[in-house]
């Protein structure tokens, strides 16, 4: 690679050919600031539209000031990063971006976590020079994500994961100049569109535009509740996370505080989602065994690849784009969903309470998850098997609300018998991890052997779609493994032409799976903080004594006592649901008034 | 949670398709096939951009965000004698915005609608390069030059049993 | 208009003197020579050397040497690489492109295939304005004509060189003139620009490397070739060679197309060819460049017309339209009509041209209504720098130049708006009151009977009334009065 030579704040460095101006200077420890810019390296997300112009810079000898994340260097360049120029100009932009944003900072959902207002501090703005007309548009209320685009700056993120990253494409730019904005179709609302409420687009945003709709008041009613029994279950990547809320570094595991607050939060029982986890290996492992075996048997009829059926982002997203191929995915429930079902049974039993006596919350790194549990098929007689759904940043401000020091808790334990679990269970936060954990269970059941090694390395990693054959006793299991629902398209469209050789696909919505959640702490476009996270979540899989599913006594109790068997009758009638074609249906319409 | 419906005729359904077939069914070919539909339809109504989505392969949200991009398609039908008043330059200095509020005053309608009977529809065009006839206004396909205030009716009037 | 001895016609050469739908007229004046011989004597690095030897810029508005970005995208390596025609002439004010193609479709149709053979590309795309059904029409008979003739398609004069030429719609988008944008809505997509470098010769249309020249600019080349570089090198200045097309409007005797060697004076232009000021009027500006360029005053009009001298007079050649304007007008009204037109034609793409236009709009619109103060001239100037400076595309970076050479050229009066809450032409609705003068009325009733809004109260034969607080200031009143009797202050 060609070295070049550029001088920034009359500072030398010698960086490759092809490095951005914004890249050059990061190496000399010189911050510009960005706002639309967005670089997730290790998932080969990058959006500069160069669009906001907050990062203008100075070039010698170039007639305008220069968007340092889209200016590639050139030998010999001269760069000024905070001349009177560029600073009066980055001030100015600053003013007219917030001379079109409501001024609700005090009461915004984002305050304290909000890019743009972090740049008006950082620029030092302490008055708007420019005032005029605001754009206003129509709040948009949908089962999971609130838009109110009153607070879109046009940094273009959202959309570039919606269409590029997840291919989704509910978002797209609408109307042009001032006007502009980013929207659905016909400006309909969220859930008149195919979202997948994968939440992507809330995680970029920089703003209070896109935001998840807020549960935790309908929770402080509940916990205040007498006549209520409060149970809460803990998705396996919120322990991972959680403490960034708290000022703790990326990947520092929380699990044990984070049981710590919720029972000073009075929750009745606290369970654990991980059980919930194995139990779903439980099912699906038997699936996938099953059609396994039919397949071997010689029956052609027999649909494989199986799809795993934990993320309700990714179903959505199949029922939606690739209806016809909706008999492909396992039947299993969600983690989330088996646990609402076998709580508000099972449990409901043990502690002898009507099901209308308790409230199951859950905690989730998902935004996703609170349009899951609306789903009529998750409910009976009007009941929901989850009541509500709490992203992980919801949790931390009902810790923060109730004067609780998080930092100080002691570390405590889950609850029996639902916080039972194993490291199969923790791993489903990850990326690769629900296949590992099929995988685990799976090879014993299969072979009738004990796993020589339990970590499965070949399915671990951060590349967006990942293969890997497994020896199952001289039998290739061949597995596919992508995250990121445009990834997951790729393998869809190979399966829909017949050319996917896979016999088991796991896919999570959201890059990186559950850890790069809608509902997690924000990454503010740092990759890093998610590979720290995934490091956290193995680290709490080969500490835990028990590290297959099958393996769990609760689960293996839970069978005895209720369930029977894997794939039984109760089984199915508790812990597996249906698809539906949801895919976009011309109608024709019968008009007498043609012929007139 | 039930599918995504739209409502369309027979006939309209099939000339749609056709539009887009006669393109090879390609995205890069959206805003031709915007053309042609507007062409036969009128307008862009939200059926008419969902079939198009679908049979060219892209998002409906995409779509809207071109058909809303260009100032040539229009969501709202027009009235059956489209009256543009060219707002370029030439014509603004020679008074096409008295024109302009003359049209809106005498029909009570603002720029962009059609009047209730959706006889005339009012809409501001840039340059259609007839500068020399400043301020200019077509009546559908027909020119009107040096138009002034107070001639606004008797055009109006030619097309008052039309 | 009459034909003045300061015109001379290269770009225009058959407009109006051949049948633009007859290929054998086109032929019979020198038409498809020039691609011919570049063809079969030309090496496509000689070809391009004589573009970049006579010396041709862009007419689109950049003013970018033409043979130089050939050069370039000559030089990209690729398996496809395209010729684009921008017809997507947005400028109000300016038609030429419109005259060029309804007038002399072949001579775009041969300078685009001597473009292909430059830079190595077979096919070609002419983004047209579907607003110009009849330019449209024109342009496809003579691409059948040129195909039939077996000067588009495969191995065109038997040198086993394939080129032809595709149509592609406009949507009615100003910033579809900026090449990037204009390459994003051929792809099918919303018409925002992207930021160059990448430049388009390097990926453009589908990624591949694209040559985009307007329809003038096309039109000047057969000509080249046929009259050699050298002779249109020795038209116009220095560094502007050539002609320019014009398109003379506003306040002026002469209105239309006009085309004169780059180098003739603003004075010759609307004095001698335009035939002066409409009504014996006073001159006051003249605004080149269309909607992003500057008004140039009086001190002007003896500076030579070419690219270099417009920028530095705070204006820019643009595409070429140019309207004069006269005492009635406001130049604060002139240059907040202006940025009502980039308001609406800004992509919303970037931030300072998306809501600091606005903004310029909003400053401009309240000093027109007498509510502007001296800090409000200070923000103008500090705003319009700014989106200068920082706008992404060749939009933002020169809409403000209409308010900053007002501003520059006519200073009085936005202070006269300002500090006097007085608009000196008499423009600015909110500023002005027309009353009658008792003294004149005669009470014929004509001014009653003309006022739109019926708010002229009077008996016949007695003295009428203006009601203040109706008056929509159309002016009807005091145009229909023939006694002297309204008064404008």
């Amino acid at each position: 690679m060609e070295k070049i030579k550029v001088k920034i704040d009359n500072r030398l460095v010698e960086v490759e050919k092809g490095t951005t101006i914004l890249e050059a200077a990061r190496k000399l420890d010189v911050n510009i600031p960005t706002l639309c810019y967005m670089n997730l390296g290790d998932m080969d997300i990058e959006h500069r539209p160069g669009g906001c112009r907050i990062c203008v810079v100075e070039v010698e000898g170039r007639r305008n000031l220069a968007p340092s994340c889209a200016t590639d260097c050139h030998d010999g360049m001269e760069v000024k990063t905070h001349s009177i120029r560029v600073l009066n100009a980055r001030r100015t932009v600053m003013e007219l971006m917030l001379s079109d944003h409501p001024f609700e900072c005090l009461t915004c959902a984002k305050s304290g976590k909000c890019d743009l207002q972090s740049m008006a501090i950082k620029l030092g703005i302490r008055d708007i020079h420019y005032q005029g007309e605001k754009s206003t548009y129509k709040p948009d209320f949908s089962p999971a994500i609130l838009r109110d685009m009153d607070k879109c700056i046009m940094c273009r993120r959202c959309e570039k994961m919606c269409n590029e990253v997840q291919t989704v494409g509910v978002l797209s730019g609408i109307y042009r100049g001032f006007e502009a904005v980013v929207a659905p179709a016909f400006e309909r609302d969220l859930d008149h569109s195919e979202c997948t409420y994968c939440g992507q687009c809330v995680a970029v945003c920089p703003t209070a535009a896109l935001t998840e709709v807020d549960h935790t008041n309908q929770v402080l009613r509940a916990l205040a509740d007498p006549a209520k029994t409060v149970v809460v279950q803990t998705a396996p990547a919120v322990r991972a996370a959680l403490g960034e809320e708290f000022g703790m570094e990326p990947g520092t595991l929380v699990t044990g505080k984070m049981v710590a607050a919720l029972r000073q939060l009075e929750f009745d029982y606290v369970f654990d989602t991980d059980f919930a986890a194995d139990l779903t290996i439980m099912e699906e492992g038997a699936e996938i065994l099953g059609r396994l075996g039919k397949f071997l048997a010689g029956d052609k009829d027999v649909k494989l690849p199986v799809l795993t059926s934990c993320c309700p982002g990714w179903v959505s997203f199949f029922e939606y784009h690739f209806p016809d191929q909706r008999d492909i995915p396992s039947t299993a429930r969600s983690p989330q969903q088996m646990f609402g079902a076998v709580a508000k049974t099972w449990f409901a039993e043990k502690i002898k309470k009507d099901r209308k006596d308790m409230v199951v919350v859950s905690i989730m790194p998902c935004v996703a998850k609170k349009y899951e549990c609306t789903r009529e098929e998750f409910a009976t007689g009007g009941n929901p098997d989850v009541d509500y759904s709490l992203s992980t940043r919801e949790l931390a401000n009902l810790i923060k609300r109730a004067n609780i020091d998080f930092n100080k808790l002691p570390d405590e334990d889950f609850d029996g018998p639902m916080g039972e679990s194993t490291g199969a269970g923790v791993i489903f936060g990850t990326t690769g991890g629900v296949i590992e954990a099929a995988t685990r269970s799976a090879y014993e059941i299969y072979t009738k052997k004990p796993l020589d090694k339990v970590d499965f390395k070949q399915l671990r990693g951060m590349e967006g779609i990942r293969e890997a054959t497994v020896d199952f006793n001289g039998f290739p299991l061949k597995i596919g493994i992508a995250h990121g629902l445009g990834n997951a398209r790729k393998l869809l469209e190979n399966i829909r032409a017949g050319k996917s050789e896979f016999h088991a696909i796991e896919i999570m919505a959201c890059p990186g799976g559950c850890i790069g959640g809608g509902g997690q702490p924000l990454h503010h476009g740092n990759s890093e903080i998610l590979k720290a996270r995934q490091k956290a979540i193995y680290r709490e899989d080969s500490g835990k004594p028990i590290r297959k599913s099958h393996e769990n006594p609760s689960i293996i109790k839970l069978y005895e006592e209720y369930l029977g068997e894997p794939l039984g009758e109760k089984a199915h009638q508790l812990l597996h649901t249906r698809y539906f074609d949801r895919g976009r249906e011309i109608v024709i319409e019968a008009d007498v008034k043609e012929e007139q | 949670m039930s599918a995504i419906k739209i409502k369309l005729r027979e006939n309209d359904l099939q000339q749609l398709k056709e539009v887009c077939s006669s393109f090879n069914n390609e995205a890069g070919e959206l805003i031709n096939v915007l053309h042609k539909a507007q062409s036969i339809f009128g307008y862009l109504p939200a059926e008419v951009q969902e079939v198009i989505a679908k049979e060219l392969n892209v998002s409906v949200a995409k779509v809207y965000g071109v058909v809303t991009f260009y100032s040539f398609f229009t969501m709202v039908p027009r009235g059956r004698h489209p009256i543009s008043i060219c707002t370029g330059t030439a014509c603004y200095v020679r008074g096409a915005e008295k024109v302009l509020d003359e049209f809106k005053r005498i029909l009570k309608v603002p720029v962009g609608e059609a009047t209730p009977d959706g006889k005339f529809s009012i809409t501001g065009l840039r340059c259609v390069g007839a500068c020399g006839l400043a301020p200019v206004v077509l009546v559908g396909d027909k020119t009107y030059g040096r138009v002034a205030p107070d001639g606004v009716k008797e055009i109006l009037k030619e097309y008052e049993d039309k | 208009m009459s034909e003045n001895i300061k015109q001379i016609r290269v770009a225009l050469r058959n407009c109006g003197f051949i049948n633009p739908e007859s290929i054998d007229e086109y032929i019979a004046a020198d038409g498809y020579e020039a691609l011919g011989r570049v063809l079969t004597e030309k090496t496509p690095e000689e070809a391009t050397k004589e573009i970049i030897d006579s010396g041709l810029r862009g007419r689109g508005g950049g003013g970018f040497p033409t043979g130089v970005k050939w050069d370039i995208a000559r030089k990209v390596e690729s398996d496809q690489k395209y010729v684009v025609c921008n017809a997507d002439e947005g400028d109000p004010g300016a038609f030429m492109d419109r005259s060029i193609l309804e007038g002399d479709p072949h001579s775009v149709i041969e300078a685009m295939a001597i473009n292909g053979y430059c830079i190595g590309a077979d096919k070609g795309l002419v983004y047209i304005r579907a607003e110009y059904p009849l330019a449209i029409e024109r342009l496809k008979t003579a691409l059948d004509q040129a195909r039939e003739y077996g000067l588009l398609g495969e191995d065109i004069f038997g040198t086993g060189f394939n080129f032809d030429i595709e149509i592609r719609y406009g949507a009615g988008a100003f910033v579809c003139g900026e090449e990037t944008a204009l390459i994003n809505s051929m792809e099918g997509h919303r018409g925002e620009p992207t930021f160059k470098p990448p430049f388009p010769a390097q990926s453009g249309y589908l990624g591949k490397p694209t040559n985009v020249n307007n329809v003038e600019t096309f039109a000047n080349i057969p000509v080249i070739f046929n009259k050699g570089a050298e002779w249109f090198a020795s038209i116009g200045t220095e560094k502007s060679t050539g002609t320019k097309v014009f398109a003379l409007a506003g306040k002026i005797n002469n209105v239309g197309l006009i085309e004169v060697p780059m180098g003739t004076t603003l004075r010759e232009v609307i004095f001698e060819i335009g035939g002066g000021i409409k009504d014996g009027k006073k001159f006051k500006s003249v605004q080149t460049g269309g909607p992003s360029g500057g008004c140039l005053t009086e001190k002007h009009l003896d500076t030579p017309i070419d690219f270099d001298n417009l920028l530095e007079s705070g204006s820019m050649m643009g595409s070429g339209g140019m309207i004069v304007m006269d005492e009635d007008d406001c130049m604060v009204s002139v240059a907040r009509f202006y940025l009502d037109f980039t308001v609406e034609e800004s992509c919303g793409k970037c931030t300072p041209c998306r809501v600091g236009n606005k903004r310029l709009y909003e400053l401009l619109d309240i000093i027109s209504k007498g509510n502007g103060s001296n800090n409000d001239l200070d923000k103008l100037r500090n705003l319009g720098e700014v989106i200068i400076d920082t706008s992404l595309c060749g939009l933002g970076q020169t809409s403000p130049n209409p308010v900053l050479s007002t501003m520059d050229n006519f200073w009085d009066e936005y202070l006269a708006h300002v500090e006097d809450q007085r608009c000196p032409a008499g423009q600015c609705k909110d500023l002005i009151r027309y009353e009658v003068i008792e003294e004149n009325c005669v009470g014929c009733t004509a001014c009653a009977r003309n006022c739109p809004v019926n708010c002229i109260s009077g008996e016949r034969k007695e003295i009428h009334h203006i009601d203040q607080s109706l008056c929509i200031k159309c002016g009807a009143c005091f145009e229909k009065c023939r006694f002297n009797a309204i008064s404008v202050s």
